[in-house]
């Protein structure tokens, strides 16, 4: 239970530290917000990456493996698509 | 090598700073790509900290899935027309519900290995969140993709008692997940759960119409965010939590930024059927004798006169693909004295700063572009503005009709400047399906035909004076 509540402080915290700073964002840069952020959420890959290399069972490494792949992919493409977007917004001098 | 817990999670605190900072970065253009590095820094370093975690015997499946999502991921984001940008945001999102949804349920059935010792209550009721918020993620955005990508219809998909249907769609989720908490064992309810869930994100999104995306793109990265701190709760990773709540935050901020620019409430927008087509009896009575067509040589003379013009783009440029021409006369009209501005409404295009998105890749100048409420004081001393495929964002009829679906709506108030050229292919109306008293307007000229090819004309028009 003390754990839980640890835990607990950190998520509601953390939310709070995110309206902080996310209000501030201008709306131009919306976009890449969300695309940005979309990769930040694609935490979940150390997850995956366990699940994948301590072969439990096949089903487990299998359903690690997929998400080993979805959270790659969410992270490397939201990265590299938000920097993309993010260098156009550079000012041209 | 293996390293103690205390060191593992003193990393990951540093990638949970970074991540902090890297959105910080992202207040300012200046400073935004650096943020965003910063950001892929802290991934780095928790991925590469988890690598040498004592309990991984192959490094075989990780590798394998890091180049398979690795080259999916980064083609995809070098590949994509910006024009595409909403779409691809949308799979993203829904990639990262997906590993989530699937994280989860590979942590449940490690339980099984250890009998002795069952998962304690906040393990079970978080896998339940994690599989229904990480399934309705996937499955709404890849509906999201595909109304997008014009795969599935964008207006909305409406059936009797549909409400009830997702209602009850929803108790037999809850009620899976009690039988999950009660026997963590039984891990075939967590599958059932996963596709009911799956179900429900589809029937979610489909009722949705095309205008209404920007909302729906940015509560699906909402989502995305808490089924990874749903997932922070399953193992118990503080990284997790916080980067999940950092993104659900900023996914709930974007959803209401985006319904309060509609005066729309979040339940109208998901519930509402917004967009249905609706036959308007009153257009003719509206248009009728009162619509003044135009030819680009007469909007070119205007423009010759003009000493401030302000473009209105809506999502008529993007399908267009007119970002590159309106670049040019941009150029053009700067280079002849008149000074330009851009008036982006917050759910002009189909995802939260689309425009500006659209236009930075034209390489016009961030400071040119300009929200709603610092540019509506502009238009009475401006002297033409070119509406060019924006329609209800331009509705004068949100403030002056209060039955009207858009009664309320904050506008762009171009109705105010001298002059007001529309740059549209026919009269039909916009996504609300209202006619739109402006076109009739006595200071409202019509230059009918697609976006890119008249913005050309017009160009030329104005080098040939």
């Amino acid at each position: 239970m003390v754990d839980f509540v640890t835990v607990l402080t950190i998520f509601v915290l953390a939310i709070f530290v995110g309206f902080e700073v996310i209000t501030k964002v201008p709306p131009i840069l919306h976009t890449p917000l969300m695309s940005g952020s979309n990769a930040i959420s694609g935490i979940t890959i150390i997850g995956a990456i366990i699940s994948a290399g301590t072969q439990y069972t096949t089903l487990t490494t299998t359903l690690g493996f997929l998400a080993v792949v979805f959270a790659t992919i969410n992270v490397v493409g939201g990265f590299l698509v938000t920097h993309r977007m993010l260098e156009m917004f550079k000012r041209k001098d | 090598m293996t390293l103690s817990p205390q060191v593992v999670n003193l990393v990951y605190l540093i990638a949970a700073t970074l991540f902090v900072f890297g959105l910080k970065g992202l207040t300012h253009p200046r400073t935004a790509v650096r943020g965003n590095l910063l950001g892929a820094l802290g991934m780095l370093l928790a991925v590469v900290v988890t690598l040498l975690h004592k309990d991984i015997v192959t490094y075989k499946y990780i590798v394998a899935g890091f180049v398979v999502g690795g080259v999916i991921g980064a083609v995809l984001a070098m590949k994509i027309a910006m024009t595409a940008m909403p779409q691809l945001v949308a799979v993203f999102n829904g990639f990262g519900g997906g590993a989530s949804t699937l994280v989860a349920g590979a942590a449940l059935i490690e339980t099984q290995m250890t009998p002795g010792i069952p998962p304690s209550l906040q393990m079970t009721v978080s896998t339940v969140a994690s599989g229904l918020i990480g399934a309705v993620t996937f499955w709404g955005s890849m509906i999201a993709f595909g109304k997008l990508q014009g795969l599935v219809t964008e207006r909305p998909v409406r059936y009797k008692g549909e409400q009830v249907v997702k209602i009850v769609l929803l108790l037999i989720s809850l009620y899976l997940g009690y039988l999950i908490v009660q026997d963590p064992y039984q891990t075939t309810n967590y599958w059932i759960l996963v596709a009911v869930s799956s179900v429900l994100g589809v029937l979610l999104v489909i009722p949705i119409g095309g205008a209404d995306m920007p909302v729906v793109i940015a509560l699906l990265n909402s989502y995305s965010g808490l089924a990874a701190a749903a997932t922070g709760f399953v193992l118990n990773n503080n990284v997790l939590i916080i980067s999940g709540s950092l993104v659900g935050a900023s996914g709930v901020i974007l959803t209401n930024i985006m319904c309060k620019a509609m005066n729309r409430s979040l339940a109208n927008v998901l519930f509402g059927g917004f967009g249905e087509v609706q036959e308007s009896a009153a257009a003719d009575d509206i248009y009728e004798g009162k619509v003044k067509a135009t030819s680009p040589e007469e909007v070119a003379m205007l423009l010759d006169g003009a000493r401030r013009v302000v473009i209105v783009p809506g999502y008529g440029m993007a399908v267009a693909q007119a970002q590159h021409a309106v670049r040019d006369l941009f150029h053009l009209l700067e280079s002849r004295g008149v000074e330009v501005e851009f008036a982006i409404h917050p759910v002009a295009g189909r995802m939260p700063g689309h425009m500006n998105v659209l236009l930075a890749e034209a390489d016009i100048p961030y400071d040119k572009l300009k929200e709603m409420d610092e540019i509506n004081p502009t238009f009475p001393q401006t002297d033409v503005v070119i509406v060019l495929g924006a329609n209800d964002v331009v509705n004068p009829l949100a403030k002056t009709d209060p039955n009207s679906p858009i009664a309320g709506m904050p506008i762009l108030e171009v109705d105010k400047a001298k002059t007001v050229v529309v740059i549209k292919r026919s009269l039909s109306p916009g996504f609300a399906g209202i006619p739109n008293p402006l076109f009739a307007a006595d200071n409202t000229l019509m230059l009918f035909g697609d976006a890119k090819k008249m913005v050309q004309e017009l160009i030329a028009a104005i080098k040939e004076m």
